[in-house]
């Protein structure tokens, strides 16, 4: 056959090309699929005009609708006339420093944002495979809680600041990269103990996990604050925000070791046969041949787990810590801004949003990485 | 392993070897004070973040006592309910969180009231368009109280006592109680009647509410310190009573200089001129100059925070001086 | 030195060595905190036991659905309410994340673009906000509900109020009983019915109409014999009298908010179970049961369905979990739980914290024992039976 018998092939009807053609393929496919697409569109028009019209054409943001500075509540146009006025986002921009710093002292907040811009910088390496000199960043990583905590409290000739006075996003912050810090390494020690063959360590890590996993993260909070006294010594005390970081570590490190020990039980028996054959020790193998195994694996689950972790920070301002939620409802009780609830919570979700979505892509992103590394191992 | 063991309960017992609290106080050069989260005219902070109120004051004129410096406090904020396990654990050295002396807390969960900074009781303030004026017609009403504390208990007793139904709507903070009042979420809204006054000056327009005239309890509201320590106990039931007996004899931030060589041999004795009183608390002698000097006596700090020119517009009424028709007393400086 | 060496090589003397190394550890903690907690215990004055739990509480909890509170009640029976809420919540809160869980994940998978887009927008935002946020926020919108005196009435007896949702009370008369135990009758009978369907049509492979039949004894046959009784049920309408609605039912803001948030919040992580389980049977039963002629919605019914299933029950388990233990959340505005009630009120009113603290804890564990024991049960029946 040669290539001049083929016919010179037609173009494909319009109607299922470009725009028009992806518009009926995927939205009116059918008689059904057209009535769902005009419901999904008269709803959707229903929800986000008037919220889009509430958060952003009507609303404040500086400056209400006469052009006056926004000062307190009585400035914001929902207040002086709820008919035309929307959202009065001032309070986010009039309270902003304690939402992102809490108390801290003004003469001395540069040391929080030292922290923040370093926290980038120890953050980014661990997170991007290709980063240049990563081996060296890595050890920044590892002393970058030292070089944290003492920027933040003070210490070597800069003045002390008590955590009574962090809030906001700095204490949500801490309460959730040093939760998720501390708890990596807990999970894996309860990981490795619940699988260990000596049956009293697997079953004092057993009992452990599950005791943590079958009660509620506040319980825990109030054991840490109304119970951990009792139990220290006299004339020791923990420090609040420390104590609700105890409990905090301890509830996800037993959501990391479960997550973790479904990689190690994902690790062919072969592998820990191989490594015992070439007499590795136990810590030698699980350090060299079946964690760096296990983890990679379990990196996507680990990133959700954090995520949970980041989230539940959030429960510490029942115990009174003012951390992002809790200065918002602190903020709320202010006589200034009072009945403005719904303005601040979708600040904070909005907050919230942008760290937790970031990282579940993240997760996402590592899972398709590990599902291409996977298939290329295979061929 | 015997050595071991001996080793770390020895260690333990240094640990636990705990010196007094005012050697505690004195050695880390401030004093850490609860205080409420925020409630007007006792504990809240100002504009520039500063504490004011009259519970602040309280823990100043400790701090004067102590130190000669009224600033050196670190307040610390206590909820209703993680205020007795804060001053247990000795994460605070005192509390003055409007709290009401009753047996129980005295005896059983091992604390010590120094004495009465303010005597209160509890009301209840509702909608002036209810129209309702005694807290008798209050049947089937909703009612938002703040839980763990003494007047949820009273509420109950109040509306068995008087036989009339009610439903009540516990609530962790004052805040979210005062917020859902205002979004009408609840009718009546109950607590200590300087709490009322506070509430209703935060409100948009006061004159939407009124307070009722019921008082339903005794609630006589002091500081507290852990059982057991006395001198500290000592110290501060004394910086209280200096600052109620500075009042009896007319003492004043303006005037306490002046009166150093008074005629009248117990102001010599209050300011440290004669005797050596502040030594017996382990004090320096101008231990109570320094309060009147940087708080000054009760009146003021009454005047400043709570009293008729402020916002709360609280009358004297009980807490005026034994002599002025209320029941503040304290015993003779001597 | 040499042979000390030899000694501490031995496996099986390491072994003995390390556990009886935790558990000495492990008892010297014990015995620590004992002693500790006993001294302070002693110093500060606080009295233990038991017997407060019989103590007149001398609070009022006012939504106890189940069980009548009054303050002259004790702090066991404030337990018992603070369980029976706790329950409720998480119940009900199960089932309707359940329900959604399965409509979004499904959704997903829908081949109308938007359809598919708008329910994966949902999911990411419910996931990626904490919950106790979303319960604060649902909260101070039913806030925003018009007040009790300005209630919106939607049909004759239905309020719509910030102090939540009022409709009337059925009153039951003398013979509803029978209609009861018709219904029940229906239930059992229609259980029976699909038992012995599903045989038939693996013996025969004649369908039978389930569905309609069950319907109708469920419902239609109480409905008739309601009728034919004369109707022995009343309904007591509630009215606003003085400050608040007397009479009929009411549910209340604080469960609302709780109820929605938790259901979901839940209800999005149950879509993602839904989905990747759906997406685990492979394309070839799909194409397969096609092949044979299947209409779309037996396909997924018959054959997607329960194999998904297979897939998503362990994790719709650990969900369920998650719902309750996060039902104590509660005490964020207010709802009556084990927490707040409790964990919260009766612990503060006593002091008694260890005692409070040990009972929410231990009640915890169990109802998660409970829900994990029956989800392995229904687990182990629909995995695949090796024959």
């Amino acid at each position: 056959m040669s290539s001049e018998n083929f016919q010179q092939s037609r173009t494909p009807p319009i109607a299922t090309t470009g725009l028009l053609g992806w518009i009926r393929l995927n939205l009116f496919s059918s008689w059904f699929n057209s009535i769902l697409t005009i419901l999904v569109i008269y709803l959707l028009y229903q929800i986000l005009v008037p919220f889009l019209n509430w958060s952003i054409f009507a609303a404040d943001f500086t400056h209400n609708y006469l052009g006056q500075q926004i000062i307190d509540r009585t400035f914001c146009t929902r207040v002086m006339d709820p008919e035309i006025g929307g959202a009065c986002w001032a309070i986010i921009f009039v309270r902003f420093y304690q939402f992102i710093y809490g108390f801290y002292p003004v003469e001395e907040v540069w040391r929080v944002n030292i922290v923040y811009s370093l926290l980038v910088i120890a953050v980014a390496p661990l997170l991007i495979e290709k980063f240049p000199l990563r081996k060296y960043f890595l050890y920044f990583t590892l002393i970058f809680p030292i070089i944290a905590y003492f920027l933040l409290a003070g210490g070597f000739g800069l003045a002390h600041v008590s955590t009574k006075d962090w809030g906001g996003l700095l204490v949500t912050l801490v309460l959730g990269f040093t939760g998720i810090a501390l708890a990596f390494p807990l999970g894996i020690v309860l990981a490795l103990g619940r699988r260990s063959n000596l049956p009293v360590i697997s079953m004092v890590c057993t009992l452990f996990i599950e005791f943590i996993r079958g009660v509620p993260l506040i319980t825990l909070l109030f054991f840490g604050m109304v119970m951990l006294p009792l139990f220290l010594p006299e004339g020791i005390t923990l420090d609040g925000l420390v104590r609700c970081l105890i409990a905090v570590t301890l509830f996800q490190g037993a959501y990391m070791a479960e997550v973790i020990r479904g990689g190690l039980q994902a690790i062919p028996q072969g592998q820990y046969e191989a490594a015992q054959s070439v007499g590795l020790s136990y810590w030698q193998m699980n350090r060299k041949i079946i964690l760096p195994q296990a983890i990679r694996i379990t990196i996507p689950s680990i990133v959700n787990t954090s995520i949970g972790l980041f989230k539940d920070t959030t429960l510490v301002l029942i115990v009174g810590q003012l951390d992002l939620l809790g200065i918002g409802r602190a903020v709320l009780a202010a006589q200034t801004w009072m009945g403005l609830s719904i303005e601040v919570y979708v600040f904070v979700a909005v907050v919230f949003i942008i760290f937790t979505f970031s990282m579940s892509r993240y997760s996402l992103y590592l899972e398709k990485k590990l599902k291409t590394g996977i298939n290329m191992g295979a061929d | 392993m015997k050595k071991l063991l001996s080793i770390v309960a020895v260690s333990v017992f240094a640990l636990s070897a705990n010196a007094g609290t005012l050697d505690d106080v004195k050695n880390r050069g401030f004093l850490k004070c609860g205080v409420t989260t925020g409630l007007a005219g006792f504990a809240a902070p100002d504009d520039s973040g500063n504490w004011t109120g009259l519970d602040v004051d309280m823990c100043r004129a400790v701090a004067a006592a102590v130190f000669g410096d009224s600033s050196k406090v670190e307040f610390t904020t206590t909820t209703g309910k993680s205020r007795f396990p804060t001053l247990a654990s000795g994460e605070i050295d005192m509390l003055a969180r409007n709290t009401t002396w009753t047996l129980s807390r005295d005896v059983n969960l091992g604390f010590e009231f120094v004495g009465v900074n303010f005597y209160d009781g509890q009301g209840f303030m509702v909608p002036t368009s209810l129209g309702v004026s005694s807290a008798t017609e209050l049947d089937g009403a909703t009612v938002c109280i703040q839980t763990g504390t003494t007047t949820e208990l009273n509420l109950a007793d109040f509306f068995r006592a008087n036989n009339i139904g009610y439903e009540a709507l516990p609530i962790e903070t004052n805040d979210e109680a005062r917020e859902n009042l205002f979004a009408g979420r609840c009718d009546v809204f109950t607590t200590d009647a300087s709490g009322l006054s506070s509430t209703r000056a935060q409100s948009d327009n006061p004159n939407k509410w009124v307070v009722l005239p019921e008082i339903i309890s005794k609630e006589p509201l002091g500081p507290l310190v852990r059982h057991g320590d006395h001198q500290w106990g000592d110290v501060v039931r004394w910086s209280l009573n200096t600052m109620i007996i500075a009042e009896e004899f007319g003492l004043t931030q303006a005037n306490v200089d002046d009166n150093m060589n008074s005629n009248i041999p117990e102001v010599l004795r209050i300011l440290g001129v004669e005797g050596g009183y502040g030594e017996m608390l382990e004090l320096s002698n101008d231990f109570a100059y320094n309060i009147i000097k940087q708080i000054g006596n009760y009146s003021e700090s009454y005047e400043r925070n709570v009293g008729p020119d402020t916002p709360l517009a609280i009358g004297r009424g009980l807490n005026a001086l034994w002599t002025d028709g209320g029941i503040l007393y304290a015993p003779p400086f001597r | 030195m040499r042979s000390n060496f030899n000694f501490f090589s031995d496996q099986k003397f390491r072994s003995l060595f390390y556990q009886v190394l935790v558990v000495g550890l492990f008892a010297l903690g014990i015995y620590y905190l004992t002693i500790t907690t006993a001294y302070n215990l002693e110093k500060r004055n606080i009295a233990t036991g038991w017997s407060f739990l019989n103590n007149p509480a001398g609070f009022d909890i006012s939504f106890s659905p189940f069980l009548d509170f009054k303050s002259t009640d004790t702090h066991l029976k404030v337990y018992y309410v603070g369980v029976l809420n706790t329950l409720l919540v998480s119940f009900t809160g199960c089932i309707a994340a359940t329900f959604l869980g399965f409509i979004v994940g499904i959704i997903r998978l829908s081949n109308n673009w938007l359809l598919s887009r708008t329910a994966y927008v949902y999911v990411e935002f419910c996931r990626n906000v904490p919950l106790i946020l979303q319960i604060i926020l649902w909260y101070s919108i039913l806030l925003l509900m018009p007040r009790i005196k300005q209630a919106i009435e939607l049909v004759n007896g239905f309020f719509i109020t910030n102090r939540g949702l009022y409709s009337p009370r059925p009153i039951y008369e003398s013979g509803f009983s029978i209609v009861f135990f018709v219904f029940i009758v229906g239930i059992i009978a229609s259980i029976w019915i699909s038992k012995w369907a599903k045989k038939r049509q693996e013996r025969t492979g004649q369908r039978y109409p389930v569905l309609w039949t069950s319907l109708g004894l469920i419902i239609l046959l109480p409905l008739i014999i309601f009728f034919l009784l004369g109707s022995p049920m009343t309904f007591e309408y509630p009215v606003l009298k003085g400050f608040n609605f007397k009479g009929g039912m009411v549910i209340r803001p604080e469960f609302i908010a709780m109820f929605l948030a938790l259901s979901i919040y839940t209800g999005a992580f149950i879509s993602e179970t839904v989905r990747s389980g759906i997406l685990s049977v492979t394309k070839g039963q799909r194409e397969a049961s096609a092949a044979l002629g299947l209409k779309p919605t037996w396909i997924m019914r018959l054959i997607i369905i329960p194999q998904a299933l297979r897939v998503i029950i362990p994790p719709l388990t650990s969900q369920y979990l998650n719902l309750t233990k996060n039902s104590s959340l509660g005490i964020a505005v207010g709802y009556a739980d084990l927490v707040h009630g409790f964990g919260g009120i009766s612990l503060n009113q006593t002091g008694q914290a260890i005692e409070c603290m040990v009972i929410t804890m231990a009640t915890y564990l169990c109802i998660s024992l409970i829900i994990s024991f029956f989800m392995n049960i229904y687990n182990r029946s629909i995995q695949f039976k090796e024959k």
